[in-house]
């Protein structure tokens, strides 16, 4: 099992669940390490299906969002399918005012996304 | 303690002018005080986390991209605050950049691009937003309850 630092991970039938264990994203070392930890899930243990859980999450800056996106392209080139869950309004209006709303498929809540895959 | 320069109000309830150098920790502080003078002001959650964000990203950008990381030079933050108006000016030793040339980020084809989406966050959290010099000062306004920068 791979060390993490930035991430908690769980299995939940064939979806990967992660959570984040910042509540703040925006320190530039964290974001580099976020990403490492997110790209590895997908680039070296193969996982398809990710639900990324926002529960936790009350601040994050645009080199964040610029993970995600990155994550988003490497997910679907290894054939598998990201979804969001959990973002706070704030976080929300984030998305909404970068359009990332239309890029990522952001469900309401875990269940809801749990659902959807 | 200073009321000069350009934020054109002559008197604030708290102010600040600083040189910092060109770390993420020293930029971490900074904004640390910023943001308990705007609690303490009675700013609310939602426009202390619009302020945290337009001043992190123009912190980040002054840092990184305006003075590349080099402890050596200097950023330069003045922070101006009532409890209905804030005011913030960042200036780096940089090349500056032409903010009217940045790519639009929310075009699909720039959506990858690392560039731009910092800049939009700002100019949505903000009442103002000006760049000036070569492009490395910027000057960023906020007034409680007032008009975004760009809609």
């Amino acid at each position: 099992m791979a060390e993490r630092r930035r991430l908690e991970v769980q299995e939940r039938g064939e979806v990967t669940i992660v959570r984040f264990v910042d509540r703040k994203i925006l320190d530039e070392a964290n974001i580099q390490e976020l990403g490492q930890e997110l790209f590895q899930l997908v680039e070296e243990e193969n996982r398809k299906n990710l639900l990324l859980d926002f529960t936790n999450v009350e601040f994050l800056s645009s080199a964040a969002l610029g993970k995600l996106i990155t994550l988003d392209k490497k997910v679907k080139l290894h054939g598998g399918r990201l979804k969001l869950s959990g973002i706070r309004p704030q976080i929300y209006e984030v998305f909404a005012i970068t359009k990332l709303n239309k890029l990522f498929d952001i469900k309401d809540d875990e269940a809801d996304a749990l659902a959807a895959f | 303690m200073s009321n000069s320069s350009s934020d054109g109000l002559a008197s604030w309830d708290w102010s600040i002018d600083l040189s910092i150098p060109s770390t993420y920790a020293a930029g971490k502080s900074v904004i640390d005080q910023l943001l308990a003078a705007l609690r303490g002001a009675g700013w609310s959650e939602h426009e202390v986390f619009g302020i945290h964000l337009a001043v992190e990203e123009a912190v980040v950008n002054a840092i990184r991209h305006g003075n590349g990381l080099d402890e050596q030079k200097q950023v330069r933050v003045g922070f101006r605050l009532t409890v209905d108006r804030f005011w913030v000016e960042i200036s780096d030793e940089g090349n500056g950049f032409n903010p009217d040339q940045l790519p639009d980020p929310t075009e699909i084809d720039n959506i990858e691009a690392p560039c731009g989406r910092g800049v939009l966050l700002m100019r949505n959290f903000m009442s103002r937003v000006e760049f000036h010099g070569r492009g490395n000062r910027v000057v960023m306004e906020k007034h409680r309850g007032g008009q975004r920068a760009s809609a």
